[in-house]
Formats: C-alpha cells, sequence, structure tokens
C-alpha cells in the first residue's frame, strides 16, 4: 500500500504542493496508474439549472484513506453517489481501475457502500445482510460462508450474527453496514457520512474502528463527512469541497497548514481573517497591509500582482501574545517582505478564557480588527484582564495571503491533468 | 420516570382505561356477542314443527354435519372464487400498488383517491352495473366479438357459449372488482413504509433491480400482502351480493345459501349453522394462513 502522507512532501520542500498526484508521472502511459483505484475525469453534475458538482478532477489512489470534506450542499454526497453509480455525470468521466463506468448500474461496479442511516435489510439477520452481496454474486455455499465468517470477525460481530438489525446498537448496526460492504472485496468503500448518527462517544470510538479497520483490509475509502475534525483525524488525503467544486485537495497538514482559498482556511480549524490589497509580490511571499501595517506571508495559489484583493491569514495558535515588543523595532511596525521577522501590533485585550493547556485572547488591533490568539498557559503571561495592552506577534512563516475567490477547480485540473486526463 | 408515570396513573385513578374501553365493549356486547349466541342458539335448535316458526333448543350438533354434507360444493365453489379473486387482486393490486408508492410522486394522493372512488357508489348498484357491461349487448362482448375471440374465451371457459353473465368469469370477476381498493390499500401502506434507500443498497451490492425487488421489497411489503389478503377473502367467501346478481343458479357461493336458508325458506336452524361452519373453517384458514406467513411481520 502507499500512504503517501504530506509530511512527506512537505519535507521534501514541495510546499505548497498541494496534490498528491505529482506531473511527473503523468506521461509516463496516458492512462491512470497502477495505484488510481478510482479517477474523477472532469466530472460535471448539473440537476436541471442547479449544478451539483462542478468539473470535479481527481484520482484516488490504492488503499488510500480520502476525504470528501464540506458542508451540505457542496456536493460531496453527489460526487459519491457518482462514484457508486447511482448517479450518472452530466459530463465527465468515472473511471475505476481505469475503465470507465459513468453509465454503468451500481450492481455492476467493484464498490461498496455504507450509507447514512446504514440501510441494513430490516427482514435478515446480521449473517444474511452480510452475506447478500456475495450472494448477488452467486458465489457457492462454501465461499459466502468463508467470507462472511471473516468479515463478521474483523468486525468483531460473532455474537451478533443471528439478531435482526432492530436489535443491534447503533455502533454494532455501523459495523454491519461495513461488514456488508467489505465481505464483497470492493476496489473502494464508499461512506457516505457514517458516523453522523452516532453520539459523540461512539463516533470518537468508531473513527478509531474505522481506521482500524481499513489498515487491516487495505482497501481504499472514500469518506464524505461534513466534521473537518473527523476528516482531519482520519484521511491520508482530503478533498475540501463548496458549492460544487473541490476546493483544495491535499494531506490534513496541508489542507490546515497551506489552505488554497478563504474558504478552506475558514472552514477548517480557526483563522484570523483580514481582507487587504497585495502591496508587492516577491519570491513567493506577498506584502499587504492591515490597518497601518505592512505584513508579509506566503503568497497562496493566484496571488499574481499587486493590487489583487487578498485575504491575509493567520492560525490563532501561531499568534504569540507578549506584554513588551517581541523586536526592537517592531515597535515601527516595518516587517514587510524584506524584514526578516513577522509582524507585531499593539493591542487590547478585550477577553480572556482559561482552558486549561490554553488560554484563549480575544484582542482587538488599532484597525478595529479582532485577532484571536490561543497561547499555552505555560508561556508565563502574567494575568490579564480586558483592557491590557499586549503585544500579538507571529513568524512570517505562520501568515498565508489568500487569493479572494480562488479558481480552485481549475488549480486542481492543472496539477492533476497530467497524471489523469488520457 | 417511571415512578412518576406510575404516579400519575395513580393519580388520575385506575377507572379511565376501563371508561374509554366502555363504550366499544358495550357495542361489541349488544350488536356482536348477543346476535352470536341469539345465532348459536338457533343453530343447535330444531323448528317445533313444520309451519309455525318456532325454534327449540335441543342441542342438535347434527345441523352442523348436515349443513356440511347438503351444501359442501357451495362451500368450496365460494372458498375456490374467493381465493382466486384475492389472487386476481394480488396480480392487479401489488403493481398498483407498487407504482403508486414508488412513482406516484406528487400525484399519489389522487391515485389512491381513485383507488377509493368506486366507494362512493353503493356496493350494489357497483355490481349490478356490471350485469351491463358483461351483458350480452355490453362493451365486454363487443371488443371480443370485435376481435373475434368469442371462440377462444369459450375454449378458454372465460365465457360459456359467448355470454359472460351467469358464469364463473362473471361473479369472479366481480369478486375481484369490488375487493380491490381492499388488496391495494395495505399493500400501498407496507411500501410506502420501506425505506427506499434499502433499494439502493441492494443494487450496491449486486443485485439487479429485478433480485432487489424479490429479495428486498417484496419480502418487506408482505405485511401488506398479508393484511390485503385477509381483506379479500374473508368478506369474498361469504359473499353473496356478486353471485346472486352476476352468477346463475350453478355459481350459488354459500352466502347466497345462507341468505336462502334464512330468508326464502325460513330454515333458521340450517342457516345459522351454516354461518358457524363458515365462520369456524375461515377462522382456522386465517390461523394456518397467519402461521405460514408469520404474523409479527405485521409490526415491521
Amino acid at each position: 500500500m502507499t500512504r503517501r502522507r504530506g509530511r512527506a512532501w512537505q519535507a521534501a520542500g514541495v510546499l505548497p504542493g498541494r496534490f498528491i498526484i505529482d506531473t511527473t508521472s503523468g506521461d509516463t502511459a496516458g492512462g491512470p496508474r497502477a495505484d488510481d483505484v478510482i479517477v474523477l475525469d472532469h466530472v460535471t453534475k448539473h440537476y436541471g439549472s442547479f449544478v451539483a458538482v462542478e468539473e470535479a478532477h481527481f484520482s484516488i489512489a490504492r488503499g488510500e484513506f480520502f476525504s470528501m470534506l464540506g458542508p451540505s450542499g457542496c456536493g460531496k454526497t453527489t460526487t459519491l453517489r457518482m462514484i457508486a453509480g447511482f448517479e450518472t455525470p452530466t459530463s465527465g468521466a468515472i473511471r475505476h481501475e481505469g475503465v470507465d463506468v459513468s453509465r454503468t448500474p451500481p450492481y455492476k461496479r467493484n464498490v461498496n457502500t455504507v450509507f447514512q442511516q446504514y440501510a441494513l435489510f430490516p427482514h435478515m439477520t446480521v449473517r444474511d445482510n452480510i452475506a447478500f452481496g456475495p450472494r448477488s454474486k452467486k458465489l457457492d455455499g462454501a465461499e459466502v460462508a468463508r467470507r462472511v465468517d471473516e468479515i463478521i470477525d474483523v468486525v468483531r460481530l460473532g455474537d451478533f450474527a443471528q439478531r435482526k438489525p432492530t436489535q443491534l446498537s447503533g455502533g454494532q448496526q455501523q459495523r454491519v453496514a461495513l461488514a456488508r460492504a467489505l465481505v464483497n472485496y470492493p476496489s473502494a468503500l464508499l461512506l457516505d457520512e457514517p458516523l453522523a448518527a452516532l453520539d459523540l462517544k461512539l463516533r470518537q470510538a468508531m473513527q478509531i474502528e474505522l481506521k482500524r479497520i481499513q489498515r487491516e483490509v487495505g482497501i481504499t475509502f472514500i469518506f464524505v463527512t461534513h466534521d473537518q475534525e473527523e476528516a482531519l483525524t482520519l484521511s491520508d488525503r482530503i478533498a475540501v469541497m463548496s458549492n460544487g467544486l473541490v476546493e483544495q485537495i491535499g494531506s490534513p497538514e496541508e489542507i490546515y497548514g497551506s489552505p488554497a482559498s478563504v474558504f478552506v482556511a475558514g472552514f477548517i480549524g480557526q483563522a484570523n481573517l483580514w481582507q487587504t490589497v497585495v502591496e508587492a509580490v516577491a519570491d513567493g511571499r506577498a506584502d499587504v497591509r492591515i490597518g497601518d501595517q505592512l505584513v508579509t506571508g506566503a503568497a497562496g495559489p493566484n496571488v499574481a500582482r499587486a493590487g489583487d484583493h487578498v485575504t491575509f491569514m493567520v492560525r490563532p495558535e501561531r499568534v504569540k501574545v507578549t506584554v513588551l515588543s517581541p523586536n526592537a523595532s517592531g515597535a515601527s511596525g516595518s516587517s514587510g517582505a524584506s524584514g526578516t521577522s513577522g509582524a507585531a501590533i499593539a493591542c487590547e485585550v478585550i477577553d480572556y478564557v482559561f482552558q486549561g493547556p490554553v488560554v484563549r485572547f480575544a484582542l482587538r488591533s488599532p484597525d478595529g480588527s479582532e485577532i484571536a490568539a490561543y497561547v499555552g498557559s505555560d508561556e508565563g503571561l502574567p494575568l490579564l484582564r480586558p483592557g491590557d495592552r499586549v503585544w500579538a506577534s507571529w513568524d512570517r512563516d505562520a501568515a498565508l495571503v489568500l487569493p479572494e475567490s480562488a479558481n480552485p477547480s481549475t488549480l486542481s485540473t492543472a496539477d492533476a491533468v497530467g497524471a489523469t486526463a488520457s | 420516570m417511571a415512578r412518576g408515570g406510575e404516579d400519575r396513573n395513580q393519580r388520575k385513578g385506575t377507572w379511565q382505561p376501563y371508561a374509554m374501553l366502555a363504550p366499544g365493549m358495550l357495542w361489541l356486547l349488544l350488536f356482536f356477542l348477543v346476535p352470536m349466541l341469539i345465532l348459536l342458539r338457533y343453530a343447535l335448535s330444531e323448528p317445533t314443527d313444520r309451519f309455525s316458526g318456532k325454534y327449540e333448543l335441543t342441542f342438535r350438533f347434527a345441523n352442523f354435519t348436515d349443513a356440511i354434507g347438503d351444501f359442501g360444493s357451495q362451500f368450496l365453489r365460494s372458498f375456490a372464487y374467493a381465493g382466486i379473486a384475492t389472487v386476481l387482486c394480488i396480480v392487479l393490486g401489488y403493481p398498483l400498488a407498487y407504482f403508486i408508492a414508488t412513482k406516484g410522486g406528487r400525484y399519489k394522493n389522487l391515485l389512491l383517491g381513485l383507488v377509493v372512488v368506486p366507494f362512493f357508489t353503493s356496493y350494489l348498484v357497483r355490481t349490478i352495473a356490471w350485469t351491463t357491461i358483461m351483458g350480452d349487448n355490453g362493451p365486454l362482448l363487443a371488443i371480443s366479438d370485435g376481435l373475434s375471440l368469442t371462440g377462444l374465451l369459450d375454449a378458454l371457459k372465460i365465457t360459456t357459449n359467448g355470454g359472460m353473465l351467469q358464469t364463473q368469469t362473471a361473479v369472479i370477476g366481480g369478486l375481484t372488482y369490488n375487493f380491490l381498493p381492499f388488496m391495494v390499500l395495505p399493500i400501498y401502506v407496507s411500501l410506502e413504509k420501506i425505506d427506499l434507500r434499502l433499494l439502493d443498497a441492494a443494487k450496491d451490492l449486486y443485485s439487479t433491480p429485478r433480485r432487489a425487488f424479490w429479495k428486498v421489497i417484496f419480502p418487506l411489503s408482505l405485511p401488506g400482502v398479508f393484511a390485503g389478503t385477509l381483506l379479500t377473502f374473508i368478506p369474498a367467501s361469504g359473499d353473496f351480493v356478486n353471485a346472486q346478481f352476476l352468477g346463475g343458479p350453478n355459481q350459488q357461493m354459500i352466502g347466497n345459501v345462507i341468505q336462502n336458508q334464512f330468508f326464502k325458506l325460513n330454515d333458521f336452524a340450517t342457516a345459522a349453522a351454516l354461518s358457524f361452519v363458515l365462520m369456524f373453517i375461515i377462522t382456522v384458514a386465517v390461523l394456518v394462513y397467519a402461521r405460514l406467513f408469520g404474523t409479527d411481520e405485521l409490526s415491521v
């Protein structure tokens, strides 16, 4: 199994290399690589005039835990249903193991789905539910029994084989749904918000369980969720979607650390965001003005020219809070592209929440904007009260300059096309 | 919670459930149990003399065996007609209910309304209307004549000598028509309750639409078929209206016999005994049927 984590890419200095598919191997065969189980080739889905999915263009590698993340209505479930075969793309193609299945009915596709409410067959026992797929395939009885026994072990349901689904807890039903799909040895397992129906504690337990099962069976998982934490916890790669567009595809670290758009930055984790205008671009960095200060950050995709409307972003945990000015010259606020240090802003404390390991500050900067800062409670800060004057500062590497409206689908296309277009 | 519930029950007293049961119980007592007992008394009685119309309770159990012996063929015919009509109702009604439940969309209620609309006219009028439809100058025979099917229909015993009225076709057809809504509605209700994502799940698990239907949808709709069968078969077995208006002397069902015994021959003892035999057979049949198809499925 190739398990490429973003960490390796970052270590290799390919930031912001947001996409797993590397363009270098694209010209080898012209088709999908042996590793790509599922390929979406410029897939678009319209319902009348409503665009559910636009130009989805990516591929999913064998053994990968791939998540599609976004708010409801972003097109993630539609994308999953197209991969499963319940919807046909309006345009574009879907390939499973190199074969175009865009118009193939679901029962002829070798992928299986774990449905949102599980959709277990209520009139069948757990065992019959699990055996349903193999029996549909007309495997002989001994093989069906062997497979069912095997998978019942993996999901640890041995004691419940003769029960009906209604006699099981939510977590057990979830396992049956998993087993019922996995017993068919699918080339990919599609999971449609499988944990949404569970309470928090069970959900966390099932996350660990899912990960274990995925490692054990080594099957590609394609996971749809609106829960960013769940996606970060489970995934090798995440596709963040919004309004039918794939905003960004990357490892959890990449998505969090180098969001490609304001939407991604805001949807995953907390972020301090300032809408502003580019003053200068040089060397992959962009200088912008917030308030009367010139600050700098790594330039995101599509940030090209001075005058571009952009959003400046700093994660709250990267903001340092100090009582004294963090750098001797910092008071002057000269920390643009030429400077080596980051920015420092004199602020007023408006709120202070102690949360054990972390102290959460809400600060007000001179231009009136609010800055969130999460500081370790071991940083030795004195007890601060609303109204106290402090400095908010950050390293220049902590800041990002993001395009106001990225056109992410064409971005991902540019990166992915070499590998996937035939 | 449990304790609170008990407290509340005690506060409100224990008479309330009985108060709510009382009207229904009283009704059943007066209009079901009492008549049944009167009927049972007749079934075990003998006329005191030939002409007085008076009966004496003599515990003559031979009334029952006589009834079966004399009218066995009408019993058999009744159950055969009712059975065939029930099967026809399933064959016609299931696809209709399936269509309304899955493809009806916003016309669902309209379509269901159309199924129920015949109830707006009286059962008798509807049945008599069929004498026109199936009459010698009616549209059905005109169509079969037009298509030169008369010979074929005769050969298939659907018509007799080119006529349709006063044949078993007419009686079974009438029964099927009259009881079809009782089949469609329960099947519709059970289909409506089925989560259609189960169909997706079955297809996802390599089932063709046909297999998905037979392995998932049909078994889950069986409670509706079960209920519909009871609602059709039981009243159809005891029906006399269809045989009276659409059938001839050779299509008499047990209902006709009972009616005849009561109102024409005034043989209350035989009529009452026949009624009890009919009830008994139907009860046993329903119990066996419920055993075979499992009433617990009804709760799904």
